[in-house]
């Protein structure tokens, strides 16, 4: 809404200042923090399919999730160090443990699990030490699951409305979005081995679906915004590359362009999912009828 | 945790913290909008005295209203709001006559409520935001590192990070001039007393008289904000007597400390985070290579 065309805003059903946000705009950046969401959560789920793959004996498999794990969580840190600006920044992060900041928790979360699957990672590279190596990667597959829905309550818990109405939903979504991030990675690495991989890309998409779409039921008013504008443009996108890298993934077998489509495609739906959330939480913010309106109901209701 | 941290009424803030009982009482501010002439002293007088850069010559082209919003380098905002018709009751303000138009003027000084549960304070991850011993909630510069997570926590829109420091600030209810015994600068400055401050308990007796008083006068659209422990932030430290509904001077009518539902997102990410390891095991399990 431009500056002061108050007049545009229906004044029986809500008022405002002349039609100006009542919050701030999140300052954080894009792509930074968009890429920080997807990354940590592939880093997530690689890593526990990587702990599967192990202990079921598939090597490739296990090979490529430690990989994967370990560059998602680096440039995930990467990603938050460069929206803070400076590296200091992300270790300030760590001077307390804050339990009622889910940045703070979040942190105390991707430090530990970024070294340990890094650690895990450079094992497996260099085949030194595997022991170890084993060892760092077994535990951080056992914590990564947290990695794949810590940062919806990082976004949930502000004021923005659109991210907070929908706080029991994203953690879902988040997860599903994860594990079939990682099984995309899976399916285009260890092609011999992606029968797990398949099924996680499936898998995780179908949990995606069911939480976006109890999400829009649930919302209101306020789930407005990830139907509309760019937000809408990017979620709408992001259904489709989904619903279309699941469905090669299911009937692909193993056809090898199959499979990359697949993989490419579930790939930037991930992408877009967390994209189409980070904007449609900026959305939210923007008009203040999202604000207002639904505190106006909860008011009168309780009068 | 115990559930008082996050959410409802809360007596002292200030000892909950940790400071010594014998702290100083919890102090305030109480904007009583229906004296304020909208001079804007507040404003000028919290820029001069914590050195805050000027805004700029950018006209909002609505109202008079100038600086728009509070903001990282605005921590007073003096809101213009103007209504046509008849809407409550108006004051003959000596303007010139505008024809049968009613117009009605309403003014309000708007500042950091210095909740009693922050949600700027809770979501800090460093530490950096802090409650002072006097009750208020205060931004160190030296501990914050930008990451912005207070900005769209706040459910006032209150707290923003500066542009040429890329901290966090906001209004510290004059932390320096209070610890020298002397009233922040914007309530010594206001000419018409619409600033209040003192100990928060005397001036909710005060804005409890102030509304009486206005409603046997026949004002009855007077109505107190943010005056209440019980509300969705525990009350605020900063309240206003407002002449119409908190929204239409860009107050949220209904804010919540986020946070207080902090317990139940932690068991939703916990759930989600053990579908998500279900679903990786259940895909390795009695399946094809
Ligand atoms: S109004 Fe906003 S910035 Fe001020 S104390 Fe409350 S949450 Fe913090
Ligand atoms: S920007 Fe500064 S004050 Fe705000 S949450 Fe981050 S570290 Fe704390």
């Amino acid at each position: 809404m431009k500056r002061g065309d108050r007049l545009m805003v229906p004044e029986a059903e809500f008022r405002s200042y002349y039609g100006r946000p009542v919050l701030k705009r999140p300052v954080w950046k894009v792509p930074d923090v968009p890429a920080y969401l997807y990354l940590g959560g592939l880093a997530g789920a690689s890593s526990t399919m990587a702990l599967c793959a192990d202990l079921t004996g598939r090597r490739r498999l296990a090979r490529s999730g430690r990989l994967a794990a370990a560059v998602g969580a680096t440039a995930s840190v990467g990603a938050l160090i460069h929206d803070l600006g400076r590296p200091a920044r992300f270790l300030n992060m760590l001077r307390v443990l804050k339990p009622t900041s889910p940045l703070s928790v979040g942190s105390w979360i991707l430090a530990p699990f970024s070294a340990l699957s890094g650690a895990g990672a450079a094992s497996e590279i260099t085949g030194r030490l595997p022991a170890l190596g084993r060892a760092a990667a077994t535990t951080a597959g056992v914590i990564a699951p947290a990695m794949t829905t810590y940062t919806a309550v990082l976004l949930a818990d502000t004021a923005v409305p659109g991210w907070h109405a929908a706080y029991r939903e994203l953690p879902f979504l988040f997860a599903g979005s994860a594990v079939s991030s990682a099984g995309a990675v899976g399916m285009l690495a260890a092609p011999a081995e992606s029968g797990p991989a398949r099924r996680m890309a499936v898998a995780g998409a179908a949990l995606e679906f069911a939480a976006g779409r109890s999400m829009h039921q649930r919302t209101g008013l306020v789930g407005e915004v990830y139907r509309q504008g760019r937000a809408g443009a990017a979620w709408r996108a992001a259904r489709v590359l989904t619903g279309l890298g699941a469905g090669a993934a299911l009937f692909a077998g193993r056809s090898r362009p199959a499979v990359i489509v697949s993989g490419l495609c579930l790939t930037a739906g991930a992408v877009a999912t967390r994209y189409a959330i980070f904007e449609a939480g900026r959305a939210s913010v923007s008009d203040p009828r999202y604000t207002v309106v639904p505190q106006r109901d909860r008011l009168d209701a309780r009068r | 945790m115990d559930s008082n941290r996050l959410s409802g009424p809360l007596a002292d803030p200030a000892g909950e913290a940790g400071y010594p009982s014998d702290h100083p009482d919890r102090v305030g501010f109480f904007t009583d909008t229906s004296v304020c002439i909208g001079c804007k002293a507040c404003e000028v007088a919290c820029k001069e005295w914590n050195l805050l850069p000027e805004d700029g010559l950018d006209l909002t082209g609505m109202s008079y209203d100038n600086t728009g919003a509070l903001g990282a380098t605005t921590w007073r905002h003096v809101a213009f709001v103007e209504q046509h018709g008849s809407t409550g009751s108006t004051v003959d303000l000596g303007m010139p006559g505008m024809g049968e138009d009613q117009v009605r003027w309403l003014m309000s000084s708007d500042v950091c409520k210095h909740c009693t549960h922050a949600a700027c304070l809770d979501v800090c991850p460093t530490g950096a935001l802090i409650r002072t011993e006097y009750g208020t909630v205060l931004v160190q510069d030296d501990v914050c590192n930008g990451c912005g997570y207070c900005v769209p926590a706040c459910p006032y829109g209150v707290i923003d990070i500066r542009p040429d420091t890329g901290g966090a600030a906001k209004c510290t209810m004059c932390q320096d001039r209070l610890g020298a015994g002397l009233m922040p600068a914007c309530a010594t400055a206001c000419p018409t007393e619409s600033i209040q401050y003192g100990p928060l308990d005397e001036l909710r007796d005060r804005a409890g008289q102030r509304v009486a008083e206005l409603h046997d006068q026949g004002i009855t659209e007077a109505r107190l904000y943010g005056h209440d422990p019980a509300d969705g932030v525990g009350g605020d430290g900063a309240f206003f007597l407002l002449l119409d509904e908190p929204e239409v001077y860009g107050l949220p009518p209904d804010p919540v400390v986020t946070t207080r539902d902090l317990p139940s997102m932690w068991r939703h990410a916990a759930g989600a985070a053990l579908t998500a390891a279900a679903v990786i095991v259940g895909c390795f399990v009695g399946g094809k290579r």
